[in-house]
C-alpha cells in the first residue's frame, strides 16, 4: 500500500507498462489533489468521476483508464465548457470536441477541465474569472498561459497528462514555466472541431505530459483527418512513440542568429547552450541559420490574432447561451452589458483591437499587410528547413515571473511569447521540454521546431536529449 | 422636366439543395421552430463550418446561364455586423473574390429585347428569422431553421430604366432559375428576396443620380408598385428643388409609400475578412466544363425552338415557356399531337384554368400528356364536342381516368347518327316557328338558336356541324 501513495506521479508509460491498476491510480490521483490543489489551482473545478464508473472491459485501448485532463476551452458534452470567462457561464455544449471522441474511443478518463486565460489570451493563466492559477514550483510565480492550468495539473501530478490549446505559445510557454513537455502539432494535425476559437488560422490542441514518450503517445490518440473541421489535414497519422530512441547522428540542427540576441535571461541561455552541447555529443550537427522576419512576428501576430478573434468572439452576447445581463432596454442594451460585464480585461483589449485592424480603411495597412508578412515568416522557415532538419530556441526568454508583474503591462506580457510565436504563424510544429532549473528552482524550457507534419523528428530529438538528463523527474515541493 | 430612372436589382435567391450549406441539417420549408438546426447552424461555440459543394455546383450552374465569367479560385469571407438572427454574429459570405462576376440576362420589353448587365453572384449562407410578438415587440424569438440555407445573391448593374423592366428582369430570372432547377424562388416563403437600388436623372445626363435602397417587398409586383412610388418621390423631391436623401426605405404594402429605414451616416461597417475556418480551393476548369456542358435549355432558346418548330406566335410561346413544367407538358404533348396550336389554346385555356381552380403547378398534375393528346383526338375526330371535351378534362384531372372511359361511362358520345338528330331537328323546327321564319327570310343568326335548342336536347352530345346541315336542309324543304 505505501507504494500506492506515490501513483499520482507515474507517467502514462509507467502506468501502461506497469499494469498499473487504474482505480488505484485514480484514488491517489484524488488523494494529491485534495492535499495540493488548494495551492496550485489548476482545474476549474476539482475533478471528479462517478464512484460507481466502472473501468472499460477494453484493456487493449491505447490510453485504457490514463486521467486526462482538458483545458477549459474544449467542449465535453454536457459539461461545464466556460474559457475561464464569465460570459459563457453556464455553458454546457451539447456536443464532444473530436479530440474528446477520440480521447473516449481510446478509454482515457477524462479528469477535469483546467484553468486557462480568459479564451487563452494571456500567457501567465492570471486572466482567469476563476482567480489565477500558481506555479507549483513556486507558487508565487505564474504557470504561463494560456494552458497554464493544464501545465500546472501535469507539473503537480494531479493528473497523468493534460490537454491544451496553442495559439501562439499557449502550450509550450506553460510548459516551459512548468518543468513539463509541451507540443504544439502542425496546423491541421489535430482537429480543431469543439476548440472554442480564438484565432481560427493559429489555434492548434496539443499534449502537456510528464515525458516524450507520453507526448507521443497522446499525439496518436488525437492526431488525424475529421472530415468536420475543413483545417484538419488528410495525411496519414504515424505511431510516434516509434521514432522515440533513434539515434540522431545524421540531424542537423538550426540555431536562428534572431533568437540568441539580448533579452534572453542569462539562466535561460546557459541552460539551452549546455542542452546544445549535451545534443552535439550525441551527434547532432549544429549551424547557424537565419530567419529575417522574426522581428515582425509579435506584430503580426496580434493583429492576426485579435482580428480572428474580434469576430470569433461575436457570437457571445446574451442571446442563445452563457451570460446575459438584461437591461429591460431593449436589444442593444442587453448586447453592451452583457459583454461589457461577461468580458475581462484582456478580452476587451483583444476585441476592440481586433474590431480597429479590420476596419474600413484601416485593413489594407494592418491585417492584409500582417498577412503578407506572415508569408514571408512562413518562407524564413521553408528557406531554412532546406538544409536542416529542426530548429532549437529557448521556448520563453525568461522563466516564471511573479504573478502580477505583468499585468499592468500587457505589452512585457506579449513579448513573453516572442519564441513561440513564429510557429503558429508558419503552422510548422514545435515542442517545449525541460533543459533545466534557475537556481531559484524555476523550469527552463527547450523548444524544437520542425517543418509541417514531422513531429516525429521532435520526438526523435526531443526523446535522445531526455533520455541524458533527468529534469522531467525533478517534482515540485508541494 | 423629363427624366430618366436607374434601377439595380440585388436578388437573395435559396438554392433548393437537400441540406444546408456548412452542415446536414435539413432545408425543408415549413417545419417547426428550431428543429432543423444543430450546433454547427447555431453557431454555438467551437464548431467549425464545412462547405456542401451540391451549393457550390448549383451556384455555379446559375452563374453560367447568367452569362458570368467564373472565379475558380473559391475562397469565402466573413461578414461581420449584430444582430439576433445571427447566431455567429457573422455571415459567411463572399467579398473580394465572389464566384462569379460580369455577366448579363437578356429581357424583352414589347418587342425589343435589353441587356440587363449582372455585377456578380456569389454563394452565403442565410441568417434565421425572428418573430415578434405583440405590435410594439415586447418579446422577440428567433427560428433558427433557417440559418444556415444556401443563398445565391445575384447583383444586377444600374441597367433598368423603368420599374416595368425591373419587373421583366425578375420574371426572366425567375424562370431562368426554375430552367436550372436550383431554386424554388418562392417569394411569399422568402426562398426568393428582392432589394432595388433606384434614382433619377435629367434625360440626357450621364452622371447617376443619388440612389436610395428598397427593402422589404414580397412580390414581384411589390417591387414595381414600390419603384412606381419611390420615382413619383424622388421626381416631387426634384422639381421642389429638394435634395435626394441616400437612405435604405422599407416599403410598406398595406400603405403602399416607402418609409426610411436608416441613412447612410447609418450604414454598417463590415469588417470582411477571409473565412479562416474554411480553406480556399481551386475549382477545376473540368468540373466548370461539365456543369456548361449539362446545363438545360434555358427560356430564352426555347421560346425561338417552340416559335419555328411548332410555329407558335412569340404570345403563345411566352405564355408557355413561362413556366418549365408547362412548358415541358406542350413538348411531350406535341409528340403525339401535331395540332400544336389547338395544343397550345388547350394547355393555356382549359388546363391552366383548371390548374387555377385546384390551385395545384403543373408538375402537380396527375394526368399524363398522352391522355391530354387522346382527348383532344377524339374531339377533332368529332366523337365529342368542345364543351363535353372541356368536362371531360374536368373529370379525368378529378378522377385519373382516361377519356376514353368518361366517355363511354358518362354516355358521351356525340350523337352522328343523322336518324337520330334528324328526329331531334324536326321537333325543334316544329316548336320554334318564329325562328324557322327569321331564319328563312335572310336571318342567319337565327339558325343558331336553333342549334341552341338541338344541343340542348341531345344533352350537348349532337355533333354541331352535322347538326346545322340538317337544320338548313329540312328549313329549305320544308
Amino acid at each position: 500500500m505505501n507504494n500506492n501513495n506515490n501513483l499520482f506521479s507515474l507517467s502514462a508509460k509507467d502506468i501502461i507498462t506497469q499494469k498499473t491498476d487504474p482505480k488505484s491510480v485514480i484514488a491517489s490521483l484524488t488523494e494529491r489533489i485534495n492535499k495540493v490543489e488548494d495551492k496550485v489551482k489548476a482545474f476549474v473545478r476539482k475533478p471528479k468521476i462517478n464512484p460507481a464508473a466502472k473501468p472499460s472491459p477494453k484493456t487493449n485501448q491505447p490510453l485504457w483508464s490514463i486521467a486526462v485532463s482538458i483545458k477549459d476551452n474544449i467542449c465535453v458534452e454536457g459539461q461545464l465548457t466556460t474559457c475561464a470567462s464569465k460570459i459563457l457561464s453556464g455553458f454546457h455544449p451539447p456536443y464532444d470536441a473530436e479530440v474528446i471522441t477520440r480521447l473516449k474511443n481510446a478509454g482515457a478518463i477524462l479528469w477535469g477541465k483546467t484553468n486557462m486565460d480568459e479564451f487563452a489570451f494571456g500567457s501567465s493563466c492570471e486572466n482567469s474569472c476563476y482567480g489565477p492559477t500558481s506555479n507549483p514550483h513556486n507558487l508565487d510565480c505564474v504557470p504561463g498561459g494560456s494552458s497554464g492550468g493544464s501545465a500546472a495539473a501535469v507539473a503537480a501530478d494531479e493528473t497523468i497528462m493534460s490537454i491544451g490549446s496553442d495559439t501562439g505559445g499557449s502550450i509550450r510557454q506553460p510548459a516551459s514555466f512548468c518543468g513539463v513537455v509541451g507540443l504544439k502539432p502542425t496546423y491541421g494535425r489535430v482537429s480543431r472541431y469543439g476548440l472554442i476559437a480564438f484565432a481560427s488560422s493559429l489555434d492548434q490542441i496539443g499534449p502537456l505530459t510528464k515525458n516524450v514518450y507520453d507526448s507521443a503517445l497522446l499525439l496518436n490518440t488525437i492526431a488525424g483527418y475529421d472530415h468536420k473541421d475543413s483545417t484538419s489535414a488528410d495525411i496519414k497519422v504515424p505511431d510516434f512513440t516509434k521514432s522515440l530512441g533513434e539515434d540522431i547522428k545524421n540531424i542537423t540542427i538550426g540555431l536562428p542568429e534572431e533568437y540568441f540576441t539580448k533579452g534572453i535571461n542569462r539562466e535561460v541561455k546557459i541552460a539551452v547552450d549546455t542542452a546544445i552541447e549535451l545534443l552535439k555529443k550525441k551527434g547532432a550537427k549544429f549551424i547557424p541559420v537565419k530567419l529575417p522576419h522574426t522581428q515582425y512576428a509579435v506584430a503580426v501576430y496580434y493583429i492576426i490574432a485579435t482580428a480572428e478573434a474580434s469576430s470569433n468572439l461575436a457570437r457571445f452576447d446574451g442571446v442563445q447561451y452563457g451570460y446575459r445581463k438584461d437591461t429591460g432596454q431593449g436589444l442593444i442594451p442587453m448586447y453592451r452589458a452583457t459583454r461589457g460585464e461577461g468580458f475581462g480585461e484582456e478580452a476587451k483589449r483583444r476585441i476592440i483591437l481586433g474590431t480597429y485592424v479590420l476596419s474600413s480603411g484601416y485593413y489594407d495597412a494592418y491585417y492584409l499587410r500582417a498577412q503578407k508578412v506572415r508569408t514571408l515568416i512562413k518562407k524564413d522557415f521553408d528557406d531554412a528547413f532546406k538544409t536542416i532538419d529542426c530548429i532549437l530556441t529557448p521556448t520563453s526568454p525568461t522563466p516564471a515571473f511573479k504573478k502580477g508583474e505583468k499585468l499592468k503591462t500587457p505589452l512585457a506580457m506579449y513579448l513573453s511569447d516572442i519564441y513561440t510565436i513564429s510557429a503558429n504563424l508558419a503552422g510548422i510544429p514545435a515542442i517545449s521540454i525541460p533543459c533545466g532549473f534557475t537556481k531559484n528552482n524555476l523550469p527552463i524550457g527547450l523548444q524544437l521546431i520542425a517543418k509541417p507534419f514531422a513531429e516525429d523528428t521532435l520526438f526523435k530529438i526531443a526523446s535522445a536529449y531526455e533520455a541524458e538528463t533527468n529534469w522531467c523527474k525533478i517534482k515540485p515541493k508541494l | 422636366m423629363s427624366y430618366e430612372t436607374v434601377i439595380g436589382l440585388e436578388v437573395h435567391t435559396q438554392l433548393n439543395t437537400k441540406s444546408k450549406i456548412f452542415c446536414g441539417c435539413s432545408t425543408e420549408f415549413g417545419a417547426s421552430a428550431n428543429t432543423q438546426v444543430c450546433p454547427v447552424c447555431l453557431g454555438l461555440p467551437g464548431v467549425l463550418p464545412v462547405l456542401n459543394h451540391k451549393t457550390l455546383k448549383h451556384a455555379v450552374k446559375t452563374a453560367l446561364a447568367l452569362n458570368c465569367s467564373i472565379e475558380s479560385f473559391i475562397k469565402f469571407d466573413r461578414k461581420n455586423y449584430f444582430y439576433p438572427d445571427l447566431p455567429k454574429n457573422f455571415q459567411i459570405s463572399q467579398y473580394d473574390r465572389p464566384l462569379s462576376y460580369k455577366g448579363h440576362l437578356t429581357i424583352k420589353d414589347k418587342d425589343k429585347t435589353k441587356k440587363i448587365g449582372i455585377t456578380r453572384v456569389h454563394l452565403e449562407e442565410d441568417a434565421g428569422k425572428l418573430i415578434h410578438e405583440g405590435d410594439d415587440a415586447a418579446s422577440s424569438y428567433v427560428d433558427f431553421n433557417r440559418t444556415g440555407i444556401p443563398l445565391l445573391e445575384i447583383v444586377s448593374e444600374p441597367d433598368m430604366r423603368s420599374p416595368g423592366q425591373a419587373y421583366l428582369y425578375l420574371t426572366t430570372l425567375k424562370a431562368i432559375l426554375k430552367y436550372l432547377d436550383v431554386s424554388d424562388c418562392d417569394m411569399e416563403k422568402g426562398s426568393l428576396r428582392c432589394d432595388a437600388n433606384i434614382s433619377i436623372r435629367k434625360k440626357g445626363d450621364t452622371k447617376l443620380g443619388t440612389k436610395t435602397e428598397l427593402k422589404n417587398m414580397n412580390s414581384f409586383k411589390g417591387v414595381k408598385a414600390a419603384l412606381e412610388f419611390e420615382v413619383k418621390r424622388q421626381i416631387k423631391l426634384k422639381e421642389k428643388g429638394e435634395k435626394i436623401m441616400q437612405q435604405t426605405l422599407l416599403w410598406d404594402e398595406k400603405k403602399q409609400k416607402t418609409v426610411s429605414m436608416r441613412t447612410k451616416e447609418e450604414a454598417h461597417d463590415y469588417r470582411y475578412f477571409p473565412e479562416p475556418d474554411l480553406v480556399p480551393f481551386v475549382l477545376k476548369q473540368e468540373e466548370i466544363d461539365t456543369i456548361k456542358n449539362n446545363l438545360p435549355e434555358l427560356p430564352e432558346a426555347r421560346l425561338s425552338r417552340f416559335m419555328s418548330e411548332f410555329k407558335l406566335s412569340v404570345y403563345d410561346g411566352n405564355i408557355l415557356i413561362s413556366d418549365k413544367y408547362l412548358a415541358d407538358f406542350f413538348e411531350e404533348c406535341a409528340k403525339t399531337y401535331k395540332q400544336y396550336k389547338n395544343l397550345s389554346n388547350w394547355i393555356q385555356g382549359a388546363l391552366s384554368s383548371e390548374l387555377n381552380n385546384r390551385k395545384i403547378q403543373v408538375k402537380d398534375l396527375k394526368l399524363a400528356p398522352l391522355e391530354l393528346t387522346k382527348l383532344l383526338k377524339i374531339a377533332d375526330e368529332g366523337k365529342i364536342n368542345n364543351l363535353t371535351a372541356k368536362t371531360v378534362l374536368t373529370d379525368m384531372i378529378h378522377t385519373g381516368k382516361s377519356a376514353d372511359t368518361i366517355i363511354k361511362e358518362k354516355n358521351l358520345a356525340q350523337i352522328s347518327d343523322s336518324s337520330a338528330l334528324e328526329e331531334i331537328t324536326d321537333n325543334v323546327i316544329k316548336d320554334n316557328p318564329k325562328p324557322v321564319g327569321d331564319y328563312k327570310n335572310g336571318k342567319e343568326n337565327a339558325i343558331m338558336f336553333l342549334m341552341g335548342q338541338v344541343m340542348k336536347q341531345s344533352k350537348g352530345k349532337a355533333n354541331p356541324k352535322m347538326v346545322i346541315e340538317i337544320l338548313k336542309e329540312r328549313i329549305k324543304n320544308a
